[in-house]
């Protein structure tokens, strides 16, 4: 049996998967049902300085964007940090981390840019017990609007100041959750790296406006006829998410960071994705806010699973496998020839194929043959793009065929080669190494 | 001695709730959110095969992608735009031959989208909406055509004629517009007074007078007829049924399926419809099994169709079949009727002989078989009324009007269309499609006409 305990910058925790800082970690009741279902750790809900606490729209804070069955593909909030007591939020996490010491327990944290400020509340933080603090340097709504969340998030040198500071006042493993609303994820990451972060957690919610209520005309959900900006989360951000975590685990000045990957998670095959591209834990929300906690046991169930039968001993033996395949486009081999092929026996005879290929691309599915309803790919047309694999109904019914060295491609006449061909050595590329 | 046995022939053996219960839609309309599901399963297929099987080749993957956007009326507009009566095809279409059988998710999930309902749930929204017409009319020709028979096919050919501008008189024999839709359907396939609320939306568009009541009954009508219209349209239907020609068939208690239906389709009461305790259907076809099936939703004990071929030799589709099969009706196989057999004035029993195939012949195989009855149905098949016909000098063939492809009968300005021609396979859809191509081929001709230089 592969192992699934982590230790992740010294915060160990019997499994990878941590519900990550959010309505359901809210409060005790919560964290305590997470934990009997099986979570291996949680990110407290944003904790702020002591005070008045934040106060929240009581209309709709959430969103969703869903596929025409209604499964949720996309969610947007407009929720802010914990509207409860810090006393009472410092209370129920030193007792809830007593009862679970075997769990993983991280505080949120989102205080004012003054150094006296996170000086103030770490020390009471520290008292706890819990196993570190995540600096929320991400949520893109309402806070951001007072200088916090994103708006720190946005600034690397905002983000390396508080994170030394941090630093300073606390024993406690420190990561810093990045926002993914900037146009290099790199720079903070660099920045938390710099500050002297122990880890960094990725990607927090994206800028997003869920849409127009057709028939009011005002933008949806709104709460007394506005509405503002959410951060968006689900299936739906995935893709962007496994980029930013690829980006950083690839960076040579952030290499060897750890990255606690955020962002759709909701199986065990999208916690595989992050960890193979380089995640040492993963953290989940909106799966668990759609199923419930109990989502977790199925993806303890099927990551051990997958574990074991490509005999990885462990978590650890899976993280960043997946990361050398990842590169530039320039080092791509544009010598490689790919050609689609349908099978015909599980051809349903739809013809979506046909017309993407027809309309949209290289024209390289039949409709016909004899007169009637045939689809068979033209390879003196095709170019491999893979369109018509993913416009498809049917799972593998169309497939990439990868030519063979020495066998022609018909669309070009040529034999295909088999030595790689970069970009960076092409011959139409002026800059080319020795050109 | 016994007591002389009396048919068991009655009427209010069910409560009231109950006929109302039994002849309710058979299939449930979709709510919203159903026809979204489903709407979505639709593949939005290239060349998409189910519009290739419609008749009247409506736009299928088109309107079910408008109503999975949550445009119910564009999709009804799709629908209506190829068929004015998409909404009683929709109910009473044998869609599992036709556009069901073809959908491709039929191949991948053994379950085809299901076009007819999401088809009704379209036209119904147009229908309930504020706004239901959606037609409007070109202006007013000086050109009138006459459309005899308000079944489907008159029914069609009289709503493109309009849209066209063209004025329309349509007559029909019957009380009603609608034809079988109105007659000859069983009633829980169009539940709801669903046939005249879909006739009065066609004629709502205006330029049709509707004469009910009018029976083309001799030649020197017909020849009025040409002389009065610039074109005339014959969608008269099948005003025959075919006798059993065995004795008995006079007694009481033997009674004609399709009167049947009719009488049972126009009751205001079903409980004042009289049906009997054993009830024999003998027949295959559609009008077996509609006259099946609601006998026994009437109240009747055991009901049991006979036909004198085998399954896969009926005129009723297998669905159809099942559907009897699931209702409690028996299907029985391979006997055809030698005499119906009375007592007192009224049948008791019908004497069967099994028969089986010798060539292509069906011969008596030898064994005979009683089976007792209240009540016998016969629905041995309709044919062309057509004493008028013929002395109107009318070319027909297989016993209907011989048309060409665009409905063109032998005499000149005279369409036809419906089951009254020959060579379809008497469906409502089909009736509507001939009613459609003649109305285009009679504008084409009118307007030639109009557009060539006054004498």
């Amino acid at each position: 049996m592969a192992r699934l305990d982590i230790d992740f910058c010294g915060i160990r925790s019997p499994n990878p998967f941590w519900l990550a800082s959010a309505p359901p970690t809210d409060k005790a009741y919560n964290v305590e049902r997470a934990f009997e279902a099986g979570w291996g750790g949680v990110v407290w809900k944003t904790l702020a300085e002591a005070g008045p606490p934040v106060v929240n729209v009581s209309g709709p804070r959430y969103g969703a964007l869903l596929a025409a069955d209604r499964s949720l593909i996309g969610f947007n909030n407009i929720e802010l940090i914990t509207d409860r007591e810090l006393e009472t939020n410092l209370a129920e996490i030193a007792a809830v981390k007593r009862r679970w010491p075997d769990r993983a327990v991280v505080v949120s944290i989102m205080v004012p840019c003054r150094e006296e400020s996170w000086k103030a509340i770490l020390p009471r933080v520290e008292d706890t017990g819990c196993d570190g603090i995540e600096l929320n340097f991400g949520c893109p709504h309402g806070m951001s609007e007072r200088g916090m969340g994103s708006a720190v998030g946005q600034v690397p040198e905002y983000i390396q100041m508080v994170t030394a500071w941090c630093k300073r006042y606390t024993r406690l493993p420190v990561i810093v959750k990045l926002t993914p609303n900037v146009t290099d994820i790199r720079f903070p990451a660099r920045a938390a790296k710099a500050g002297g972060a122990d880890a960094v957690s990725l990607i927090n919610t994206v800028n997003s406006v869920m849409g127009v209520d057709p028939d009011t005309l005002r933008m949806s959900p709104e709460v007394g006829g506005k509405g503002t900006h959410g951060g968006y989360c689900g299936p739906a951000v995935r893709p962007i998410a496994l980029h930013m975590v690829t980006e950083i685990a690839r960076d040579r000045e952030t290499a060897g960071l750890p990255i606690s990957g955020i962002g759709g998670i909701g199986s065990w095959r999208d916690a595989l994705e992050f960890i193979a591209l380089g995640a040492g834990s993963v953290q989940v929300c909106t799966a668990a806010m759609v199923f419930g906690f109990k989502i977790v046991q199925e993806m303890i169930s099927g990551l051990a699973a997958y574990l074991d039968a490509k005999g990885l001993a462990s978590v650890e033996a899976l993280r960043g496998r997946a990361l050398p395949s990842v590169t530039e486009w320039r080092y791509l081999d544009l010598n490689r020839v790919s050609k689609a092929v349908i099978n015909q026996d599980l051809c349903i005879q739809c013809g979506r194929c046909h017309i993407a290929c027809e309309d949209t691309a290289h024209q390289a599915i039949t409709a016909q043959r004899d007169g009637r309803r045939h689809f068979e790919v033209k390879e003196e047309e095709c170019v491999g793009c893979n369109l018509c694999v993913n416009v498809c109904p049917v799972p593998g019914c169309i497939t990439l065929r990868e030519l063979a060295p020495g066998e022609i491609d018909r669309r070009t006449g040529q034999a295909v080669s088999g030595t790689a061909l970069e970009w960076i050595q092409h011959p139409n590329n002026p800059l080319r190494s020795g050109a | 001695m016994r007591e002389p046995r009396r048919a068991d022939i009655r009427l209010g053996r069910l409560s009231p709730q109950t006929y109302v219960a039994h002849f309710a839609d058979r299939v449930a309309p979709l709510t919203e959110a159903q026809a979204l599901l489903e709407a979505n399963r639709c593949l939005y297929c290239f060349d998409a095969p189910c519009m290739q099987a419609c008749p009247t080749h409506i736009d299928v993957s088109s309107f079910i992608r408008r109503i999975a956007e949550g445009n119910a009326r564009g999709a009804a507009e799709s629908i209506l735009e190829s068929n004015p009566l998409g909404g009683s095809c929709a109910r009473d279409c044998p869609t599992e031959v036709l556009c069901e059988q073809v959908c491709v998710r039929n191949t991948q999930q053994g379950q085809p989208v299901a076009i007819g309902r999401l088809q009704r749930f379209a036209v119904d929204a147009l229908m309930a909406s504020a706004q239901p017409q959606i037609f409007t009319r070109a202006p007013a020709s000086d050109r009138r055509v006459a459309v005899i028979g308000a079944g489907p096919a008159g029914l069609a050919c009289a709503h493109a004629l309009a849209r066209e501008g063209h004025a329309v008189a349509l007559f029909d024999a019957k009380p009603k517009a609608g034809g079988l839709n109105e007659y000859g359907v069983a009633a829980y396939k169009v539940a709801g007074g669903f046939a005249q609320r879909e006739v009065e939306w066609l004629l709502a568009i205006g330029g049709i007078t509707l004469r009910s009541g009018w029976r083309l009954s001799s030649t020197a009508q017909f020849e009025a007829l040409r002389r009065e219209y610039d074109a005339v349209f014959l969608g008269v239907g099948l005003g025959n049924t075919q006798q059993l020609g065995v004795p008995g068939e006079a007694l009481d208690g033997v009674v004609d399926a399709v009167e049947f239906i009719g009488t049972l389709r126009q009751a205001q009461d079903l409980g004042t419809l009289p049906v009997g305790r054993r009830v024999l259907v003998i027949g295959g076809g559609m009008t077996a099994i509609d006259a099946g099936v609601q006998s026994k939703l009437l109240g009747a004990e055991s009901v049991t169709i006979v036909y004198r071929r085998g399954p896969q030799h009926m005129r009723a589709s297998r669905h159809e079949q099942e559907l009897a099969l699931t209702q409690g009706v028996g299907i029985l196989h391979w006997l055809a009727p030698v005499e119906v057999l009375g007592e007192d004035g009224s049948a008791r029993a019908v004497r069967f002989a099994r028969q089986r195939i010798e060539g292509e012949r069906l011969v008596p195989a030898g064994e005979e078989l009683v089976l007792e009855a209240d009540m016998v149905l016969k629905a041995i098949g309709q044919r062309l009324d057509g004493r008028v016909l013929t002395e109107c000098k009318l070319a027909q063939r297989d016993g209907r009007i011989a048309t060409d492809e665009s409905g063109r009968t032998s005499i000149a300005n005279v369409w036809a269309g419906g089951d009254c021609i020959a060579g379809g396979q008497d469906l409502t859809v089909e009736a509507v499609a001939h009613g459609l191509r003649a109305a285009h081929d009679i504008d084409r001709q009118l307007r030639g006409e109009r557009s060539r230089p006054e004498q």
